[in-house]
This record gives C-alpha cells, structure tokens and sequence, in this order.
C-alpha cells in the first residue's frame, strides 16, 4: 500500500508538470505535424507507396517519433532532479528504489501517450479533410495503435531513465540521447518501406526494436505489415520487460 | 539516551578520504552541529546518517536503528532538510507538501492536519497555492524545513539551512530551528560553515576538519577553553619573539599583517603588551569567538565566503530549467 502511494506521488509530479508546462505540449504536437505536412507532402509529391499518399504513408512513423522523442528525452528530467536536491528528497522518502522507478516510467509514459493521442486526433482531422487518405480509424485499431504506444513508449521511458540515471549534466544527456534516437528513429522503417532493403541495411532495421513497433501500427492502421502483428506486439513486450529490469537496476545502482 | 551513534564511520574516494573514522554521540532532544569549512565532510556525514551513502567502512546507529542493516526503518524515523533547494518549483507549496505525506505514507486526514500545521510553523499558510518558483529563497527553505517535519521525525538533518540565505532570513530560520528543538522536542542536526550559526544555535557541536572531528563540547565551553581573551594587533616588524616570553600569554597566532594573543585578563595586560611592542597601528580586545577556536585547533580560519556559491542563487539557477 505504502509502495502504491509512493508511486501515484511521483505520477502527480510528473503529469502536474505536464499539464503545467504548455509549451513542451505545443512544441511536441507542432513538430510531428511538420514532418507530416512538409517532409511528407514534400516528398509525397515525387514517391507513394502501394496506392497510398506518402504522407498517410509516414503517419504511423511520426506517431513513433513522437513516442521516441518524448519519453526518451524524459529521462533528462531526472538529471534536473539530481542537480537540485529533488532526487534525494525522494530517495531519503521510505520507499523503496524500484518504486521510483516504476513510478517515474508511469508518469512518463502518461505525458508521451497523451502527446501521441493529440496527434490521433489531428490525424483524425487530417483523415477528413483529405490530407491523410486510407487510415483505418476505427474502436479497435485505435486500441491496437494506443496498446503499441504505451507498451513502446514504458520502453523508451526506461531507456532515457537508464541514460538519465547515469548522467551528470542535462548536455551530457542531450548528446547521449539525440546519438540513440535518431538512429532508431531513421532505422525503424517509419520514412520508407523494410520490404527489398539493400542488404547492409536490412539487419540493422531487423534489429532495431522500433521497426516492430513501427509496423504493428502501420499494420493496423493501413494495411499489409511486414511481419505478423501478434509477432510485432510480442517483440514490443519483450523489448519493454528488459528494458523496464535493466531499468530497476539502475536505479537501485543510482548514485547521488 | 543517545539518538545516534556512529562507529568508526568512514567514507572513502579514490584518493580522498571524506570522513575518516568518525566516533559521535548525539543525545536526544540537541542541537547539534557539525562544523567545518567546505569540504569538511560534513555533508558526506549526513548522507551516510541518512542512508542515501553506503560508507565505505563503520557504520552508525540512527534511533536505535543500523543505518546499512535497518535503512527503512532509519528513514521512516528521519527528516531531512538538503543544502541545495529539494523542492518542485512548477509545483505550488502546498503540492509539494502533499507529495510529501504520499511518499511517506501518511493517511489522509493526518496528512491534512499536518500540512496545516506545519504552514503555520513556518508561516507560509497564506501563500500555500503559489507556485514555489514564485517564494523567495528564504521561502522555499521554510518550505522545505516545514516538509521535513511533516512527518514527525525524532531526528531532524539540516543541511546548511541558511546558506546563501539574505541576513533577515536566516534570523527568521534560526528562530524557527529553536521554536522546533522546544515545543517538537525533537533532535536537530545541523550542518553549517557559518561560526555565528553554529554558536546561536547549538547546545552543542564537534569542530570538523578532513573529515575528523578536531574538537567537541557546547559552544560556550569551546571558548572558554581557549583560556582568555583575544588581542588583535596590527603593526608593522612586530616583534613575536618578545610577545611569546610573557607569562599571561597563551598563544600567539599570526594571521597576515596581524598578530592574534590569547591572553588571560587582558584588560589587565594590555598595557605591559604595548609597552613591550612598541608602536602599534591598531588593536582589538574581545572575547573568543568560535572562529578563534576553529584558528586554534587547525591553525588557519575557517573562509566565510562559499566556492559553491550561495543557495539561494544556486536556487535562482536552478529555476524553472524543465
């Protein structure tokens, strides 16, 4: 009980926060929608893919995007809390480390999927007014889709919890951070398909977890996935249990 | 009954030893201090007693409790006030007290009681829902010394509780920390560079240099045990030799272009002194200060001025950076 509280403290922190600071929100939800509308209607005009506009094409990518960005970059948060004395106020607190962690993975993965549901959203309207074309919206892709993002983004919360966990200096964790996202994000298949890659490339896509997100969502939401998206999911899964323990032991190895 | 006992506690860095053997015994219901200038091990100490350090050898004992067998336990029973600001600042004063009474568990209606009576204490009650980033430095530290006691520790850490902090400040802080030691009766451990605080403040305090203690007793014995006055003289080719054949004084310190005596009845003494000197540029008698002692155990004075730059500043710095 005391444990449970302890987290639902630290999720209130985190999603006050949030709710407090504006522009992170407007700036998360600007941005995807300039990759959608200029990179994707840039390029739209010269390539599609299988009957499809290139910028519906990209829409699950972005969506990812977003999740990678946001909830790996959310591991900087705690190295703000280690320069300010925050973090020990909560480590000094009865609680025990895991709980930290597991309470800061939830209040993580609460900003970033919120941010991905406004982008559902926009999609939404996009997909009316016949920017996006051939989206699948219904209940139950929408469920699939938002499953996807959470389980990928406690995944990715716990990658920039690791990185954050180790780090002295916000700069320090900036650098460290844009160096591992930007190469899962270019990796994941989110701008192009994985199908008939030159074969250099293709292991790299294959190893990168976010290509399964990737393409469960793609698949779902557009149609013909690259793998089986029960395969996708449980790729997903895995790759967020290991990265939630390696997590848990980081925290309790976290010095201060 | 003693609320905390350390055994041969000792932290170690690579080359550096932070706190080296320490032995203390702190009783129920003091005011403690640790002082020492920057980098005493002060701090070190404290994170140990606290358990957010494991140390490298020793251990200590807080509330009867082993603070590497029993670390739950410990902190469920401390409270601890940071040197540097512990507070959220996009959260207002009373959400992060409220946060507080989560993570230590309490029901609600405690929690409640106890926010509001701690607000009182430190007389934020009327600026509860302002931001934090909106208080003042002086501000946020009663903020977070009211969180500290939210709980209801027997043992209070304070870790340089005004540093950095404007003069006003730190006499409202000073006048909460002994309102707290009187009607909570709880024990304060308090951690500071500032010789005036620690005399104010603590019934008693250990001197800290190189993470040994140098010296303990109450500040007043501290003083007295330096055995007399003290006379500062100014002068150009002061002659030491003379100074140090004279019966009544005990010592003599020389500190840049001065020179410090420790004489018994100076008042009596001051003229045979000049006498004996010569021509003098200026002189000061006055009663020992803890500074006087910290000169006269370790040989050099403790430096008011902080290298790590005040907390208030540092809590400016801090600001708003999410």
């Amino acid at each position: 009980m005391s444990e449970l509280k302890g987290i639902y403290a630290l999720w209130y922190r985190e999603f006050k926060v949030f709710l407090r600071e504006r522009s992170r929100i407007i700036s998360s939800i600007v941005n995807p929608i300039l990759w959608l509308l200029v990179i994707g209607g840039g390029l739209g005009s010269a390539v599609s893919f299988g009957g499809i506009n290139y910028q519906t094409f990209i829409f699950p990518g972005i969506l990812i995007q977003t999740a990678l960005f946001s909830s790996v970059f959310f591991g900087v948060y705690i190295v703000w809390d280690k320069k300010i004395d925050f973090l020990k106020e909560v480590l000094v607190a009865p609680m025990s480390r895991t709980s930290v962690f597991v309470g800061k993975v939830i209040g993580g993965s609460t900003d970033t999927v919120l941010q991905t549901s406004i982008l559902l959203v926009i999609g939404y309207i996009f997909l009316s007014n016949g920017i996006l074309t051939g989206l699948n919206f219904n209940a139950f892709s929408i469920i699939v889709t938002l499953a996807f993002l959470l389980v990928t983004t406690a995944g990715m919360v716990s990658v920039g919890l690791i990185i954050g966990s180790q780090m002295e200096s916000p700069e320090g964790f900036q650098l460290i951070g844009s160096f591992l996202i930007f190469p899962l994000f270019f990796l994941s298949g989110a701008l192009f398909p994985i199908k008939n890659l030159p074969s250099w490339l293709s292991p790299f896509v294959l190893l990168n977890p976010i290509t399964y997100a990737v393409d469960g969502i793609r698949g779902i939401l557009i149609g013909s996935p690259a793998f089986n998206i029960a395969l996708d999911f449980t790729v997903m899964i895995m790759f967020t249990t290991i990265m939630i323990l390696i997590g848990t032991y980081a925290f309790k190895k976290m010095k201060i | 009954m003693n609320v905390i006992e350390t055994k041969n506690l000792t932290k170690r860095y690579k080359e550096l030893t932070a706190v080296d053997n320490l032995n203390l015994e702190i009783k129920e219901g003091e005011i403690f201090g640790l002082l020492g200038p920057n980098g005493a091990g002060k701090t070190t100490t404290l994170l140990m007693l606290t358990t957010l350090k494991h140390p490298t050898s020793g251990t200590a004992k807080v509330n009867n409790f082993d603070i590497i067998k029993q670390p739950d336990k410990v902190r469920k029973s401390i409270g601890i006030v940071f040197q540097d600001p512990s507070s959220d600042d996009i959260l207002t004063g009373y959400e992060n007290l409220k946060l507080h009474g989560w993570l230590y568990d309490m029901p609600d209606d405690l929690k409640e009681r106890r926010i509001k009576e701690v607000l009182e204490l430190v007389d934020l009650t009327d600026r509860k829902n302002d931001l934090v980033k909106k208080y003042s430095g002086g501000m946020r530290r009663r903020l977070e010394i009211a969180r500290g006691l939210m709980h209801h520790p027997k043992v209070l850490f304070l870790d340089e509780p005004t540093l950095g902090l404007d003069p006003q400040s730190r006499e409202y802080i000073w006048n909460y920390i002994e309102k707290l030691a009187k009607e909570e009766k709880i024990s304060i451990i308090i951690t500071t560079h500032y010789m005036d605080e620690a005399d104010k403040l603590c019934d008693r305090l250990a001197i800290i240099d190189h993470g040994k203690i140098v010296v303990l007793g109450s500040p007043a014995k501290l003083k007295k045990d330096l055995g007399g006055d003290i006379i500062r003289l100014k002068a150009k080719n002061l002659d030491i030799e003379v100074l140090k054949k004279l019966k009544y004084v005990k010592k003599v310190d020389k500190c840049d272009s001065e020179v410090c005596l420790t004489i018994k009845d100076a008042n009596r003494h001051l003229q045979e002194i000049l006498r004996r000197v010569g021509k003098v540029d200026s002189v000061e008698i006055r009663s020992p200060t803890l500074d006087d002692v910290f000169l006269h155990y370790t040989g050099r004075a403790i430096r008011e001025d902080s290298p790590e730059g005040g907390w208030a500043e540092r809590a400016m710095h801090m600001r708003s950076n999410r």
